[in-house]
């Protein structure tokens, strides 16, 4: 029950309780306390929507960056990684298998924002032997989102 | 000057073509209309299945198959209503791959029926049964069933509707539009009722895989005494959402299906190719895939079935298939009176129950082959309605 209402809300957080329930056959209360422990115990982060910020700002920009690091002895990455995601301007950072180490998701209103933050702020770090930058250039889905066109109902009109 | 009344089949000309294709034409030229109309799934075909016949056009397998279809197919097919339904049928002169299951019920009627005879047709029920039989020449006879009886054909039914001209009885069964299915014990009254005569039955059971609440599917040929009288119709469409690849079967006794065959072969010669070989796929790695599509209709249909009976329309849990069929006589309106006018004050497009017979009248069928979401757009719009009745 845990998984399926996880598996719900991460599709549509704005799925009420009683919706819930309705869709996996339970009652009401059962499903709005399962969802008060699951955000108790840090199951569920949060709740936020998903803006296509191309739509709304003139300028928004957001990169890839591609971070080489050199793990600290017992450390490893967590000391680095930590203190990137402390900006206001990272969104996300990964630790990545294969050929780079951190992968941070980085956004700002224009490119020499977002150069800049890199250069300034990530370059800059001690154990970060080299940066990579790559620019988004365009957003076609987003957190399963589409976001450039819709996806259309494309069923005949045959009825019975 | 020709005169057409003169040249077209007379059989043909009466028969009518389906009344809400005008009223569904004018919604689809309709801004924001939202639909439950659809018969068909709007999940994509799993990939696997599409990679399947795209790997089988690199191969060039783009030629005519056996009649029959291809070997490979029909013996998945075997071991696909063995595993699922305890039916046993030989991968050899038991089994056809045909177009659609639609072809499959058209070739199963002309095989059986000839001028005159009698074929028992349950309403409400799929559309095209009578039209078929009338083609044949055959006389369809109507079989009421009702909301009380959950829609099933009942043992009292059948035994009022069988006569000595009696040649095929039709089980549509997960039943588009009603949702109805027939248990065990209620095909065990049918078979008891058949026993001794010479009866066939076409069992259509295109939505064999859509059932819930626990409820499998039960094939008619599985219960005693009626595999020698039963044609098992199948297909591909709904179970894995393969509507556009027309793909079924039709599994029986060989003395039937040499004969359906027959029709078959010189109609159609045989199956698209592309989708026998997608086919396979489906019957043998895709249990996964299904599973996951029933469990998403099963929350749409819990979804659905609450809103209705929220609004107000009594609506009865569907077991099968991917429809809901709301009672809607607490309006005072006819079926048809009550989609016209939603459709034109709240742009919500349902199918009136008279679609599916006249015993359909009272009731709408509402598809939930739509996200939750839109389902519960529309019916939020049908309970402002009901609201401004």
């Amino acid at each position: 029950m845990k998984y399926e209402i996880l598996k719900l809300l991460a599709r549509n957080a704005k799925y009420s309780a009683k919706d819930i329930a309705v869709m996996l056959g339970s009652d009401e209360d059962t499903v709005a306390k399962e969802i008060a422990q699951l955000e108790k115990d840090g199951f569920i982060k949060g709740y936020k929507a998903i803006v296509d910020w191309q739509m709304v700002e003139d300028s928004y920009v957001s990169a890839i960056i591609e971070l080489n690091v050199v793990p600290k002895a017992e450390l490893g990455f967590e000391e680095v990684a930590e203190s990137i995601m402390k900006y206001e301007e990272v969104e996300s950072v990964y630790l990545m298998s294969g050929s780079y180490d951190l992968n941070v998701v980085v956004k700002g209103k224009t490119l020499q924002d977002v150069a800049r933050f890199v250069a300034r702020e990530l370059a800059t770090i001690d154990s970060v032997t080299q940066t990579t930058t790559h620019f988004v250039m365009r957003r076609y889905k987003e957190m399963d989102v589409v976001l450039a066109g819709d996806e259309k109902d494309d069923r005949g009109q045959l009825f019975i | 000057m020709m005169d057409y009344s003169k040249a077209i089949n007379h059989t043909v000309a009466e028969i009518k073509p389906s009344g809400i294709r005008k009223f569904f034409d004018i919604a689809a030229t309709m801004d924001g209309v939202i639909s439950l109309g659809v018969g068909e799934p709007d999940f994509r075909t799993p990939w696997q299945i599409r990679k399947a016949g795209i790997n089988s056009l690199e191969k060039g397998k783009t030629k005519y198959t056996s009649n029959w279809g291809i070997a490979q197919l029909r013996s998945a097919v075997s071991d696909y209503v063995k595993r699922k339904y305890s039916i046993n049928y030989q991968p050899d002169e038991e089994i056809l791959i045909t177009v659609g299951g639609s072809e499959a019920i058209d070739a199963c009627i002309r095989a059986v029926v000839a001028p005159g005879d009698e074929v028992i047709i349950p309403q409400p029920s799929y559309v095209c049964y009578e039209p078929i039989t009338r083609l044949a020449g055959g006389v369809p006879v109507i079989i009421e069933t009702k909301a009380e009886d959950d829609f099933k054909v009942t043992k009292k039914q059948l035994e009022n509707a069988l006569s000595p001209r009696t040649k095929l009885l039709i089980l549509p069964y997960p039943c588009n539009p009603t949702g109805a299915i027939m248990e065990k014990e209620d095909l065990e009254e049918l078979a008891d009722v058949l026993k001794g005569t010479n009866v066939i039955v076409l069992s259509d059971e295109i939505y064999a895989e859509l059932t819930f609440g626990g409820k499998r599917h039960v094939s008619p040929a599985s219960i005693d005494g009626m595999w020698e009288r039963t044609v098992t119709v199948n297909g591909f469409s709904k179970a894995f959402s393969m509507t556009g690849w027309r793909l079924g079967f039709a599994c029986g006794p060989r003395e039937i299906m040499d004969q359906i065959t027959k029709i078959h072969q010189f109609a159609i010669m045989c199956a698209p190719t592309t989708s026998q070989y997608a086919a396979i796929e489906a019957l043998k790695n895709c249990d996964g895939e299904v599973e996951r599509m029933v469990h998403e209709y099963d929350m749409r249909r819990r979804m659905m079935v609450a809103g209705f009976n929220e609004i107000g329309l009594v609506c009865r849990e569907p077991k099968g298939a991917f429809y809901t069929f709301p009672s809607i006589k607490s309006t005072g309106l006819s079926s048809d009176e009550f989609c016209e006018r939603l459709l034109y004050s709240k742009k919500v497009a349902v199918v009136p129950g008279t679609a599916f017979g006249e015993s359909g009248e009272g009731f709408i069928r509402a598809s939930y082959c739509y996200s939750v979401e839109h389902i519960k757009e529309a019916i939020s719009r049908i309970g402002e309605f009901l609201k401004e009745l």
